[in-house]
């Protein structure tokens, strides 16, 4: 598999995940929640602050239907992360990379 | 695990603020010596990947549930600096645009799975590599038992920064126990996740696992796999 399409893959995976897979997860309280809950300091979680984000929640302001609600934030979740992630490492990255014998003799791409 | 506003006093809310930061500091530049044109995209690719990750919320009995948090999975594939960073930009995002996870706890939720969760997770990694044959095979394993034990760690941080500044009255043996017995569950979880991602990815471009370096060349069908 090309590098390339390796990553297109990957991300194609990862928008499956967020934009159709998280219809389907869990709604319970994840663990920290619920030993809040249950040992009694769950009441000390104050309410988020409103950032004037459309997505709050993992839904999307205005879109009724819950599976596309859900579906379209995870997306924009995964391409928010990608395009501040993607942007500091490649900002971050060596221009020229350091020679890995090991490794990068056998990889053409 | 997210921590919302409120369950940490101020105090200790800035201390981790500046833990964070100071982690992350040095991240940045520790990063720079594992990312490359080839590596910069999988990274990005990486910490997009944990956002839909931990989008999953899977049942682990009693009306609770877990999901991935990331940190051994991110460390073995792009490198433990890279890593930190991949965990903190889905936390900045999921804090900024989702309201999951308080932004005053934003500090604190770097702490635990930026720092706790990617640096125990790839200590251990480490650890149980060095024991385990050399092969690519045993990348998965390890990675899944890094992944394993990074979850009840960041747990067992949390109760101790809810023992310092914890803003409700309650005993600190108690959340202990509490926190970390859900949360061995939920690392198996986060063990079984990882170890097939890492698996997949192993499978189909070894080169690109930082875990695996110098583990790859070995095998001469990767190599051929790659010339292809």
């Amino acid at each position: 598999m090309s590098r390339r399409r390796f990553l297109a893959v990957g991300l194609l995976v990862a928008l499956l995940v967020a934009g159709v897979g998280s219809y389907y997860a869990s709604s319970h309280p994840d663990g920290l929640e619920y030993v809040a809950g249950r040992t009694g300091f769950g009441d000390s979680a104050e309410d988020p602050v409103d950032t004037g984000s459309p997505f709050a929640d993992y839904g999307t302001k205005g879109v009724d239907d819950a599976r596309l609600s859900g579906g379209i934030a995870g997306v924009a979740g995964v391409l928010l992360t990608l395009a501040i992630g993607g942007g500091l490492f490649y900002a971050l990255r060596r221009r020229t990379p350091e020679p890995e014998p090991q490794l990068q003799n056998h990889d053409p791409s | 695990m997210h921590v919302p506003d409120g369950f940490l006093d101020a105090p200790t809310s800035v201390a981790t603020g500046v833990i964070a930061a100071a982690g992350v500091g040095v991240a940045l530049r520790r990063a720079r010596a594992e990312l490359d044109d080839r590596t910069a995209p999988m990274a990005g690719l990486v910490a997009a990947f944990v956002f839909a990750g931990q989008m999953i919320n899977f049942p682990v009995g009693a009306g609770t549930s877990g999901h991935l948090l990331g940190g051994a999975l991110a460390a073995v594939l792009v490198g433990p600096w890279t890593g930190m960073l991949c965990i903190s930009v889905v936390l900045l995002v999921q804090g900024l645009f989702m309201a999951d996870g308080g932004l005053t706890a934003l500090g604190t939720n770097i702490t635990l799975m930026g720092i706790v969760g990617v640096v125990v997770g790839y200590a251990v990694f480490r650890l149980v590599l060095v024991v385990l044959p050399r092969k690519l095979g045993s990348v998965p394993v390890a990675a899944a038992v890094g992944a394993l034990v990074s979850v009840p760690a960041a747990a067992t941080a949390f109760t101790l920064l809810f023992a310092i500044g914890g803003t409700a009255d309650v005993a600190t043996g108690k959340v202990l126990a509490a926190m970390v017995g859900w949360h061995l569950v939920i690392g198996v979880g986060e063990a079984i996740v990882t170890g097939l991602v890492i698996s997949a990815v192993v499978a189909s471009r070894p080169d690109l696992v930082h875990g695996a370096r110098g583990l790859a060349t070995r095998t001469p069908l990767v190599t051929s796999e790659l010339a292809s």
